[in-house]
């Protein structure tokens, strides 16, 4: 199974991270040698990633090289061959291991991502779907649900509430009871992203949210990034592959190649890399 | 190059449309030839063969087809129109929903309260004023809505294909059936048991399936229904293929609704002499568990727990993203699903007072799902209309006899090709945002947002979008 990945992080390019695998002072969620086999496929290859708390982190590559696939680990969607996830949910309180964990329990402890290819409840309204991101932060169980006590009515009219003021903040509230499929393309994957921010997320991972959006669409999710990191205190990891978008959002940048980190760096240093610009022009 | 429409042109498009129909006309000769040309006479054990039928079997089959054709580019055609409408002014648009049809405004409309206290008192009367023979079949089509309604849960909400839904009505059934055989348990006893019983098997059956979905799913619930069956037909205690006879109908008190309560009925209310009075009683009781069923329903279905059961339904790896524990979820909708038609099987048996394995074949699931898919997933008003259709129509049709499943499938077709979403569509909840008295809601994220078809609030404007 190990056949094609190194062992530990010595031989990373990147692996320049200190003692403890992470290469910030104060991390919020950081990996350590992950690594991802699809039978003889080597999608990761010992990935040592972390994020700095309250700061927009991007991840580049060329396609195929890892990146979804990291998400996938991450997130719980796929169970890493190797290696660990470490969520350090705040300062003062201890770290924990995400490793293995089921993916609605990693979006319970703070957790949030959207899909490269927009996974929103079609047949469901926008506000549905958003308040369905409430779900882990509300607790009415089957009998709240048929009696409809006090205590379930509150919760669900504090759910809506929240939800609604959600799509007022991000501009969707005029589509809240149209159906998640009729919305245009570029509103759809806004309100993936909102309702991702629905769960409280502590980090927030977005895959490719710029991919299909037209320079217009662009430019206002650019802003919606940066309104997001103001408004909800929560630390962003995103995938691009928007170069524009890239650079002018994120304070740190990782690029992926076959698995590998290759670099990481801020984006200034990431532009000149020449192990960068080969693995996306190809050899010269 | 001109575009003038010559006759040679015309008379090809009138041969794109009629080849194929003729085609399927031929096929269809082909096909029926034995069945249609060949009769047995049974007295001597001839054969009689006549090609008489065959001309208007062609024809019928191809006028049907060419109806087909033209149905289907017309549907097309309005998908293209529907399309461009709504590429043109998309958010304004997009404000109004999908075009009301008469269907759907039964949902929004400001009268449905009313609509339904008429609808009640019409339910509560209606037994009195019918024959004894209308009241059964009303009982029936009153089952149907609450094992519809309970497999919606399953299949329409959830998503989940069960095709052994009718084992669970099996066993709310056997389980009145034999608690009063052997031990002369009441029927207001069995009925949570009833209940409860199918909920663990429910759960039972659960466990292992919840891992699957999709095709296998339905192998493994078509399985379950017909291990149901043949387990009933083979044990000693359930008395085999025999059945189980002289159970007793649900008890009033303890009084005799066929002695006094009958005769003033029958003098006072006019209410027809051969009238079983149990069977009114068992009306009322089905007509009880189908009102609270649809209030559970309607409740679930806008909650934690149903969201969360929908949004399985609509991505399931969206929603394990979402924080929903997709087993649990599973599990949940399963078993739930089974408690009604546990409850529906206790009402059977104690309607028909004689039940055997024959009543719960895997027609009976088929029928369920079909009504559920006819009436439309995941819409409460279809099922029910659905339920209504599927389990009077047979009864009308009757007089067709041979013929009445046959009709029935093409209906279905029909109904699957025109109408996929089923009789009454599902609509969703619809929020209207609240005006914070002086007209203006603070936008600050602190809007109130009512359920326009909730039970409007004492504070609530009652003004509509
Ligand atoms: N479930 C899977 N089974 C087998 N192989 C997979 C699976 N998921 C991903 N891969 C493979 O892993 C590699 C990395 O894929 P991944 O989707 O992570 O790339 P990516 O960097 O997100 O690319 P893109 O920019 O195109 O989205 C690819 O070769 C892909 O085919
Ligand atoms: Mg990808």
């Amino acid at each position: 199974m190990s056949a094609g990945l190194d062992k530990g992080a010595g031989a990373n390019a990147a692996g320049t991270g200190t003692g403890s695998g992470s290469g910030c002072v104060d991390p919020i969620l950081s990996t350590v040698g992950i690594s991802m086999v699809f039978g003889g496929l080597v999608a990761l290859n010992s990935v040592d990633l972390s994020i700095e708390r309250g700061s927009i982190t991007a991840l580049i590559g060329p396609n195929g090289s890892g990146k979804t696939t990291f998400f996938n680990c991450v997130t719980g969607i796929y169970k890493p061959t190797r290696g660990e996830v470490i969520l350090y949910p705040a300062l003062d309180l201890p770290s924990k291991s995400l490793k293995g964990l089921p993916a609605d329990v990693i979006t319970h402890e703070g957790l949030a991502r959207t899909f490269q290819n927009i996974r929103l409840f079609n047949n469901l309204t926008v506000l549905e779907n958003v308040l369905i991101g409430r779900h882990t932060r509300m607790r009415a169980g089957l009998w709240g649900a048929l009696t409809r006590n006090r205590k379930t009515r509150a919760e669900e009219a504090a759910a809506i509430e929240r939800s609604y003021g959600l799509l007022v903040t991000y501009g969707l509230d005029a589509m809240a009871n149209e159906l998640a499929k009729n919305l245009p393309y570029g509103a759809q994957r806004r309100l993936e992203i909102v309702r991702a921010l629905a769960t409280e997320p502590k980090v927030l991972l977005l895959d490719e949210p710029a991919a299909g959006l037209n320079i217009a669409e662009t430019a206002a999710l650019r802003d919606l990034i940066s309104d997001i990191r103001e408004n909800e205190k929560v630390s962003i990891l995103l995938i691009e592959h928007d170069m524009n978008l890239v650079m002018k959002v994120s304070k740190k940048i990782y690029v992926f190649d076959y698995g590998r980190l290759i670099a990481q760096g801020p984006p200034d240093e990431i532009q000149k890399d020449p192990k960068v610009i080969k693995a996306y022009l190809g050899e010269d | 190059m001109t575009h003038k429409i010559t006759a040679s042109h015309i008379g090809r498009v009138i041969w794109s449309e009629f080849k194929p129909a003729l085609l399927a006309s031929f096929w269809i000769c082909l096909l029926a030839f034995p069945i249609m040309t060949l009769s047995i006479n049974p007295t001597n054990q001839s054969f009689k063969f006549s090609l008489d039928r065959m001309p208007y079997l062609a024809l019928g089959t191809f006028v049907l087809s060419i109806l087909w054709r033209f149905f289907l580019k017309r549907r097309a055609f309005i998908g293209i129109t529907k399309a461009v409408h709504q590429s043109e002014g998309l958010p304004e648009d997009l404000r109004k929903g999908p075009k009301p049809s008469w269907l759907t405004v039964v949902k929004a409309s400001r009268y449905r309260r009313q609509g339904i206290y008429v609808l009640l008192a019409i339910m509560a009367i209606l037994p009195f004023i019918s024959s004894p023979y209308t009241v059964n079949v009303m009982v029936t089509a009153l089952i149907y809505v609450t094992l519809g309604l309970g497999l919606n849960v399953v299949v329409g909400v959830s998503g989940l294909l069960n095709l052994g839904y009718i084992a669970f009505y099996a066993i709310g059934a056997y389980t009145y059936g034999l608690l009063n055989h052997y031990f002369g348990l009441s029927f207001w006893v069995c009925l949570p048991l009833g209940g409860l019983t199918a909920t663990l098997m429910g759960l039972l059956l659960g466990f292992p399936v919840i891992r699957l979905s999709g095709d296998y799913l339905a192998i493994v619930t078509l399985s379950f229904g017909e291990i149901t069956r043949l387990v009933l037909n083979n044990l000693t205690v359930t008395r085999g293929p025999r059945g189980i006879s002289y159970i007793q109908p649900a008890g009033f008190f303890g009084i005799d609704l066929n002695g006094a309560p009958k005769e003033f009925l029958v003098n006072y209310l006019r209410v027809d002499p051969a009238m079983d009075i149990n069977k009114i009683f068992t009306y009322f009781i089905i007509l009880c568990l189908v009102i609270v069923t649809i209030i559970f329903v309607f409740r679930l279905e806008n909650s934690r727990l149903g969201r969360a059961w929908l949004a399985m339904r609509e991505d399931e790896v969206a929603c394990q993203a979402m924080g929903i524990n997709r087993t649990r979820a599973k599990l949940t909708a399963f078993a739930l699903g089974s408690t009604w038609a546990g409850l529906a099987g206790v009402v059977f048996a104690s309607q028909i007072t004689f039940i055997n394995p024959a009543s719960f074949s895997f027609l009976g699931s088929i029928l369920v799902l079909s009504i559920v898919v006819l009436g439309g997933m995941g819409s409460i008003p279809g099922v029910i209309l659905g339920a209504i259709v599927l389990s009077a129509l047979p009864e009308q049709l009757r007089f067709f006899s041979q013929y009445r499943m046959l009709l029935f499938g093409a209906l279905m077709v029909l109904m699957m090709v025109f109408r996929p979403g089923g009789l009454i569509q599902s609509t969703r909840e619809v929020y209207i945002h609240k005006t914070n008295g002086n007209g203006k809601g603070d936008g600050n994220g602190t809007a109130r947002l009512e359920a326009l078809t909730g039970a409007p609030k004492p504070e609530a404007t009652g003004e509509r979008p």
